[in-house]
């Protein structure tokens, strides 16, 4: 059977090359940002950029999971604000902001994740039981949670909060803030898991083909929830970061943030139609982006101007991440 | 001859290998399966033909345990079959290579071949190793590191077989695997089923291709309007009988009506030397005004396709369509219709209708310039043509505004005709034009065409159904892409259905 040999692609599998599209980018964003102002490489700026975008990021590797598995959530930047923002409102005493103060402050991080995963086990409730579309599903939750977080706040911002709320996202471990270290934890585990055990496996082949792996004996139902609530979560955790950092919750934490959140999972290679990318390439995203808009403000570019530019940046990321790729984006 | 061993392996073990014991399966009003019964020898190549609708695909999903049979029972080397929901079990004992892409098409070969049985942490390495010893045990050549989706359908059908091996099922169905191959990796298909056979591998093969079955097949078994009709070795069973056992005795219930006057001089459709690659080649014909001509070919004749292409759905690559003397812009829609086209699609869900509108709004879609000017639609006329519709082929509805989804298949059907019929078209091409619709609504559905062509139009009938083909005045078949009959009216159907299988008679 001779006849039958097969085109090979360089003896390199293409997917894995298909990871590594954005790391030419960096390095070249990397230089250029150091030929326009050397402080660029100094490893406080470098450290500052990687803090900046943890919290975001973990929004990215939310919804890189749910994209694979074939799925869009939408909600996840109102719970990145509502999450944090009801445990802050259970802990906080009644006084200059709003606050009930049922719970002790140390309550506030399980807290957060508790509502989180509540979150997600609502949004499964209605993709997964109720088989409606998820698309219009986390838009309502967007737009629900948000509205919840404007009434709990009564439209102000959560401030004076607990030490252990603002822990994570101000300590330091062994040299880098630890929503660093959480970052990148968290995308280890998770690329490993994507990678290398079964229960990641079955989301690319539930995103990829849902009746072949319905066929193949994956409990199709039970994956998606459990990716669903994984998601919230990790939002959840995400608005916890932020909330540490900057010490309080306002009522537009995390608004608008969904779509830097897309962007940077579909320049790195996520399809929206489910079954491709990578972990690693959803990181290469959101660093990227993040990298060339430290490069822009470094480079005195007025700040009324980076909206633009940052929504430019984004269109020519997809059209280069299509050119390198050579595939249509979907 | 090979079927020597296969009958020796069969004396060894004489336990079918896979068996439906008259099995029946309903769905809502239609038998699609009738007490059908079905044994498989070990270490035979089985063939299971007949034509579309016999039931074939719904015996395949019996036997692979997607449906349970209403009555009757399945059974593996005499036992039971597992239970429903038992993937796995039913996995171990029969496998089927679906026409369609079972893949998926972003995950490598070896990922594939073992989805679900990765292991708890998967290493990529032994996991490819595993995936190439699978392929080299069956002598499959590729690289499991390519991903799916890049496997030709060769491949494709190659892996999924050593998947299904690897799986420990002996017992493998391959549904019409020929369709899509060129005729030297059909060779080669052969030649690996007859080697796997060798190794102990029995095949349910479905083929709509008679001389595939006399080619590779030890035993036959032919089904017919959900029933089973006769088990034989292929040795025995001579291919008029195979053909006499497909078609049966049936006497069509859609008798030509008498009295349509000669067709008219000039053509009303004529199409020259039309070709698309993979479909047809050279596809040359002529309708005259008033004349029905059928087109008629078994599933990959291509006769779809050149349908199609008259219409402006698909873009012929070589060749030339005229309408009623003009010839339109190839592969658009818009310019047929507008050269004097109406037609029919293959299928009414799919391209035929916009279920959620009114019947009024389906019937009147292709003739806007009808309704109003300036781009403007008047309701009110409108209603009026749909109204005409509802009577001309006494369409069962409510009235001109009743959304066509409230419609049962028949009627929906006639809505589609209607729509064909709206703009008066000189050349009307129907496909398919009475798929699933009851005996009633089909003799409504050709009278009318009857109709068109004794008011002076020229009707191309495209079907499967030879009840369809019996108004016209002439058939030409298609097989594999190229004319190779024309029959006039008062054919046999044994040579009609001979010629669509590519045996010459």
């Amino acid at each position: 059977m001779s006849t039958l040999a097969v085109r090979r692609i360089g003896g390199v599998p293409l997917a894995r090359l298909r990871d590594l599209a954005l790391v030419p980018a960096i390095v070249a964003i990397m230089i250029i940002g150091y030929l326009v102002n050397p402080v660029f490489l100094h490893w406080d700026n470098l450290v500052n950029v990687l803090q900046q975008q943890s919290e975001i990021s973990l929004l990215v590797l939310a919804e890189a999971l749910v994209l694979i598995t074939g799925r869009m959530d939408l909600s996840l930047e109102s719970t990145f604000g509502l999450a944090p923002g009801v445990a802050a409102w259970m802990v906080l005493t009644p006084g200059l902001a709003n606050g009930l103060g049922w719970l002790p402050g140390g309550f506030s991080i399980p807290l957060t994740l508790a509502v989180g995963v509540v979150i997600g086990l609502v949004n499964g409730l209605l993709i997964v039981k109720f088989q409606l579309n998820g698309f219009v599903v986390t838009l309502g939750m967007l737009i629900v949670l948000r509205g919840l977080l404007t009434g709990i706040t009564g439209g102000k911002t959560f401030f004076n909060l607990p030490d252990s709320f603002l822990y994570l996202g101000n300590a330091v471990w062994l040299g880098l803030p630890a929503s660093i270290w959480i970052c990148l934890v968290l995308y280890a585990a998770a690329g490993v898991a994507t990678g290398y055990t079964r229960f990641g496996r079955s989301l690319y082949a539930i995103g990829g083909n849902p009746d072949a792996a319905r066929a193949a004996g994956i409990r199709v139902d039970r994956v998606l929830w459990t990716v669903l609530v994984i998601a919230s979560a990790l939002a959840a955790l995400g608005g916890l970061l932020l909330t540490g950092r900057l010490a309080s919750v306002a009522a537009a934490q995390g608004n608008g943030a969904i779509f830097t959140v897309f962007a940077a999972a579909v320049i790195g290679g996520v399809s929206l139609n489910g079954g491709r990318g990578t972990i690693f390439g959803a990181f290469t995203g959101i660093l990227l982006l993040y990298l060339i808009q430290n490069v822009l403000t470094l480079a005195g570019v007025p700040a009324q101007w980076i909206g633009a530019l940052n929504g430019g940046i984004i269109l020519v990321a997809l059209i280069l991440a299509r050119i390198t790729s050579g595939k249509a984006q979907d | 001859m090979t079927a020597e061993q296969s009958s020796a392996i069969g004396r060894e073990d004489p336990r079918p290998v896979a068996a439906a014991h008259t099995v029946s399966k309903r769905f809502g009003v239609t038998a699609a399966l009738d007490e059908v019964s079905l044994e498989v020898r070990p270490g035979e190549i089985h063939a299971l033909v007949g034509r579309n609708g016999a039931g074939k695909s719904t015996l395949v999903s019996l036997l692979t345990g997607l449906q349970s049979p209403d009555a009757g029972s399945i059974t593996f080397g005499g036992a039971d079959a597992p239970s429903p929901g038992d993937r796995e079990g039913w996995r171990r004992r029969v496998a089927c290579v679906y026409q369609r892409s079972t893949v998926i098409p972003a995950l490598s070969i070896a990922e594939n071949l073992f989805l679900n049985r990765q292991g708890r942490l998967i290493s990529w390495g032994a996991l490819r190793d595993r995936a190439t010893e699978l392929l080299r045990t069956w002598e499959v050549d590729v690289d499991v590191r390519l991903p799916a989706g890049e496997l030709s359908v060769e491949q494709r059908q190659l892996v999924e077989i050593a998947g299904a091996l690897s799986h420990g099922s002996r017992f493998i169905i391959l549904d019409e695997p020929t369709a899509q191959l060129d005729a030297q990796a059909i060779d080669r298909l052969f030649t690996r089923m007859r080697s796997l056979r060798e190794q102990g591998v029995t095949f349910l093969f479905i083929s709509h291709h008679l001389s595939e079955v006399y080619e590779v097949c030890d035993t036959v078994t032919v089904m017919r309007d959900a029933r089973h009709i006769v088990t034989a070795p292929v040795s025995e069973l001579p291919k008029e009988d195979l053909v006499a056992a497909m078609t049966g005795d049936a006497t069509g219930l859609i008798t030509p009506s008498s009295g349509r006057p000669a067709p008219g001089a000039g053509s009303a459709l004529r199409v020259t030397e039309l070709g698309l690659p993979g479909h047809f080649t050279g596809v040359s014909f002529e309708v005259r005004p008033g004349e029905i001509v059928g087109l008629a070919g078994s599933g990959g004749s291509g006769k779809m396709a050149v349908a199609e292409s008259i219409v402006g759905l698909r873009r012929a690559a070589t060749g030339s369509v005229l309408i009623d003397g003009s010839a339109p812009r190839p592969g658009s829609v818009p310019a047929a219709l507008r050269a004097g086209a109406g037609f029919v699609p293959q299928d009414r869900h799919r391209e035929g209708l916009v279920p959620e509108l009114s019947l009024a709004e389906n019937v009147t879609m292709t003739v806007p310039e009808r309704l109003g000017s300036y781009g403007f639609l008047s309701p009110r006329r409108r209603a009026a043509l749909g109204t005409t519709a509802i009577q001309d082929l006494s369409i069962k509805a409510s009235g001109p505004e009743q959304p066509v989804s409230a419609l049962s298949g028949g009627n929906q059907q006639k809505v589609v005709m209607a729509r064909a019929l709206a703009g008066e078209p000189r050349a009307l091409i129907l496909m398919q034009p009475t798929a699933g619709v009851d005996v009633r609504a089909k003799e409504t559905l050709i009278g009318t065409a009857e109709d068109a062509a004794r008011a002076g139009a020229g009707v191309l009938i495209v079907s499967d159904d030879l009840d369809d083909l019996r108004p016209c005045d002439r058939v030409i078949v298609l097989f594999k892409g190229s004319i190779v009959a024309e029959h006039h009216s008062g054919w046999h159907d044994h040579d009609l259905i001979a010629a669509m299988e590519g045996i010459s008679s």
